[in-house]
């Protein structure tokens, strides 16, 4: 088949298996804009703005498993595109970005529109390409698929000059099936050794603890975490980033840990002998301050990226590998039904762990006369069966999501974790909905979050996208009131969202629906409202307190045992705990 | 403590900022980079002298090793090894007596008086960086004119090596 450059990255796309690509036009692309409206297989996607692009497709990507494809023009579209790639980059998500650049001959000219988009992605890429023949070019695709969804996964940007893609020059095509790095090998199977290590170390715990995170997401391997989990019979917690992966409504899952984690789940952390951790990364959100970071554990860490491994915190037993496939030896090796753990120890460990748990940390005044947000994502939870894909941005808006909607399947809980991206979740939530068009799709965000993509509430018409915005609108950047309100004498300096916009008649603009809830009585009726809607977008604005903190929090830089706790809660203070 | 990184890596314009960007990116220190290419045109190879404690070390060669424009790694400084490093020196002098000096010091260094013109010599010297700095050390500091280095290269002694 002879094919010009455009023609052959529209139908590699095709072969790809590429469903969508999120994009918009400019100069540099038109060629590639030409070739995509001659054919009706790739459907593209016109956003309004190229970041609304990326997170678009990482929403897409992080709901379905696949890689999400951007296309945007040189120069500022691919500067635009730059959060959005950052943001895939540090929660490991697969993207291919495509991005136009000046013809070959004028690069290095500050020609119009010219950036060096390969230097300014290098730092926030898996990796990146310039394909400066047009015979590279479907090679390079490939590799770049490759290279995106295999190991630790990744954005990777592909920057494609004009004349690359110069529709006057035909040259032979052919899909290229086979792909091989010698320089890029990621290891799938763990070591037998270290595996065995692990198991005997796991069934000499007194007090073990599971902690995992995104990888077992990206891996798929749910269900072996559940199976290994129940064999093993130990409390397990999840990051922010993993969640759902383990069911939340399971009875060995004590919530998440971290920052904004459970009482329990930190506790846990800061008093147990054995940590497994799988997938995870040991972000300071959730390791607190590391010389206080499971002081009596043996760590054992599964993951597939050796430079995740004894980064922050030093383990004990490494395993490199891939969850799926760790943890399959890991349940084979332990034989028998119950594993052959301490089981009397562990009965003690559960009874501590439930006692922490009978504190309830996540109470909140259940009869106050303004909303409480944690009670609109209650009535979410409820409402949608626990089945709805859920995305949010980044705030105080998403702790709560993230506290009160009980996760039970993964890929459910979409969020930007690793950049904390405001602006991440209304685009998200449309390239969800893509993948799942029958499922429902809520947005939890905050008044200061929804405005930094709200342009995308066009998009969301032109493609009929009726996602539900859950707007829980404080007036504060709420996150950052809250810091204020602990950490500098209640001086809020420059967070309050002042000359709001009128978020009802703006979703109605937009062609929406638009519901602004005042009162909580009315939050159960707005939502099945909404929900019945299956072929709207509708905007929901909660009026909610102002002043709501969410808790437990540990300080930055504090151990998992100096939590603060709402003043609702029971469970000892920090300052009262015993800091051992 | 100080190792020294040997690479191997695609010989594609943009590796080597790849390195340089992780070594920015993440703050770790560089004491010296050099890169040819080898024998076979596809690959070029790196040596990279860095300090830092083990655990930083340990995440240099694994950060190193993610890049996709790496191909293999050794830590040379794990085993038996030869560190070399070329400097160009060149010396002000003022009469005979003191170029004779300079020649006097570079020989037992195993160095050579490459140019002679004027009031200057130029003295090239190969040996490790320690000799080299040595060498400076032993030199009338206000005589220096101007010195150049390659940084180190280095190569493992007898069977291990870095090849694909
Ligand atoms: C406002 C705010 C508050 C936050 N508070 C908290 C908090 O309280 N608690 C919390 O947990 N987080 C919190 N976070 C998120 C935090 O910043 C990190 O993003 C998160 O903790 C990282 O999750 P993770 O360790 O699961 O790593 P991820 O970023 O999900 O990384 C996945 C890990 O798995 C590995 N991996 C990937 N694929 C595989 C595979 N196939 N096999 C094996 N390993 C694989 C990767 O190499 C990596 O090490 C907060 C974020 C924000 C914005
Ligand atoms: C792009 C970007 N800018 C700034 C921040 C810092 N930040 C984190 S949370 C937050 C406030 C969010 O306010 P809102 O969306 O109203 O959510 P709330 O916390 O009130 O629920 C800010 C400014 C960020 N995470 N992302
Ligand atoms: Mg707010």
């Amino acid at each position: 088949m002879e094919l010009n450059g455009s023609e052959i990255l529209v139908q590699f796309l095709k072969d790809e298996g590429v469903e969508y690509v999120f994009g918009y036009p400019g100069g540099a692309v038109l060629h590639i804009y030409d070739a995509l409206f001659q054919q009706d297989d790739v459907r593209h996607v016109l956003v309004r703005h190229e970041q609304g692009a990326t997170h678009a497709a990482d929403g897409y990507a992080r709901a379905s498993g696949k890689p999400g494809v951007v296309l945007v023009t040189s120069g500022p579209g691919a500067t635009n595109a730059v959060t959005g790639i950052a943001t895939a980059y540090l929660d490991s998500i697969p993207l291919v970005v495509i991005t136009g650049q000046v013809a070959t001959p004028f690069i290095g000219s500050d020609a119009f529109q010219e950036v060096d988009s390969v230097g300014i992605t290098r730092p926030c890429v898996k990796h990146n390409f310039l394909v400066k023949n047009r015979e590279d070019l479907a090679a390079t695709l490939k590799k770049a698929f490759y290279v995106a969804t295999s190991g630790r996964p990744g954005p990777v940007v592909v920057d494609v000059p004009k004349d690359v893609t110069d529709p006057g020059i035909r040259i032979p095509y052919e899909y290229p099936q086979e792909v091989s790095l010698r320089s890029y090998n990621p290891v799938t199977k763990g070591h037998p050794g270290q595996i065995k290590r692990a198991i005997k170390l796991l069934r000499a715990a007194q007090q073990p603890m599971i902690y995992t995170g995104g990888g077992v997401v990206l891996s798929e391997a749910s269900d072996e975490l559940i199976a290994l989990t129940h064999k093993l019979g130990f409390p397990i917690t999840n990051t922010l980033m993993g969640l759902g992966a383990y069911p939340a409504t399971d009875k060995q899952f004590v919530g998440m840990l971290g920052m904004h984690g459970t009482y329990e789940a930190n506790m846990a952390m800061h008093e147990c002998d054995v940590l497994l951790a799988i997938g995870a990364r040991f972000d300071d959100r959730v390791t607190g301050k590391i010389a206080e970071f499971c002081p009596n554990a043996k760590i054992v860490h599964v993951d597939i990226d050796p430079a995740s491994i004894s980064k922050n915190v030093k383990v004990d037993i490494p395993i490199v590998g891939d969850v799926k496939h760790v943890l399959t030896e890991l349940i084979r090796e332990l034989g028998s039904r119950d594993g052959n753990v301490d089981s009397a120890a562990l009965e003690k460990w559960w009874r501590q762990i439930n006692e922490w748990k009978s504190h309830n940390c996540l109470q909140y005044d259940r009869d106050s006369d303004v909303i409480k947000p944690q009670f609109v994502i209650e009535k979410l939870y409820e409402i949608t069966g626990g089945e709805a894909y859920v995305t949010s941005d980044v705030g105080q808006h998403q702790m709560w999501a993230a506290q009160f909607y009980k996760f039970d399947k993964p890929r459910r809980w979409i969020n930007s974790g690793g950049l904390g991206t405001m602006g991440f979740g209304l685009p998200a939530a449309l390239g969800v909905k893509l993948a799942f068009p029958d499922s429902d799709v809520a947005c939890v965000t905050g008044e200061a979050s929804i405005q930094m993509c709200i342009q995308e509430l066009s998009t969301a018409m032109q493609y009929m996208l009726p996602v539900k915005v859950i707007n829980l609108n404080n007036g504060y950047m709420g996150m950052v009131r809250q810091w204020q309100e602990f950490f500098y004498e209640s001086r809020y300096s420059h967070s309050y969202v002042d000359a709001l916009p009128d978020f009802v008649k703006l979703a109605e603009s937009y062609g929406h629906i638009g519901i602004r809830i005042e009162k909580p009585a009315d939050v159960e009726g707005a939502l099945k409202e909404a929900f019945g809607h299956k072929d709207r977008l509708v905007f929901l604005d909660f009026l909610t307190d102002k002043t709501e903190n969410v808790y437990p929090m540990i300080a930055a830089g504090k151990g998992h045992h100096e939590m603060h706790m709402t003043p609702e809660c029971k469970a000892p203070q920090s300052s009262e705990r015993e800091l051992a | 403590m100080r190792h020294i990184l040997s690479l191997l890596m695609e010989n594609e314009s943009g590796a080597l900022s790849r390195v340089a960007g992780l070594f920015s990116a993440r703050g770790y220190n560089i004491e010296s980079l050099t890169v040819a290419p080898t024998e076979d045109p596809t690959l070029s190879r790196m040596t990279l002298v860095t300090r830092g404690s083990e655990q930083i070390i340990e995440q240099i060669i694994k950060q190193l090793n993610k890049l996709v424009d790496v191909v293999k790694l050794i830590d040379l400084t794990e085993g038996e090894h030869i560190e070399r490093e070329l400097m160009l020196i060149k010396i002000r002098t003022a009469d005979e007596n003191q170029r004779a000096e300079i020649g006097r010091l570079a020989e037992p260094n195993g160095g050579t008086l490459v140019d002679e013109s004027g009031d200057t010599v130029t003295v090239e010297l190969i040996g490790s960086g320690d000799q080299l700095d040595a060498f400076i050390n032993s030199v009338e500091r206000s005589s220096i004119i101007e010195t150049v280095r390659t940084g180190a290269s280095g190569i493992s002694r007898g069977t291990r090596s870095l090849r694909i």
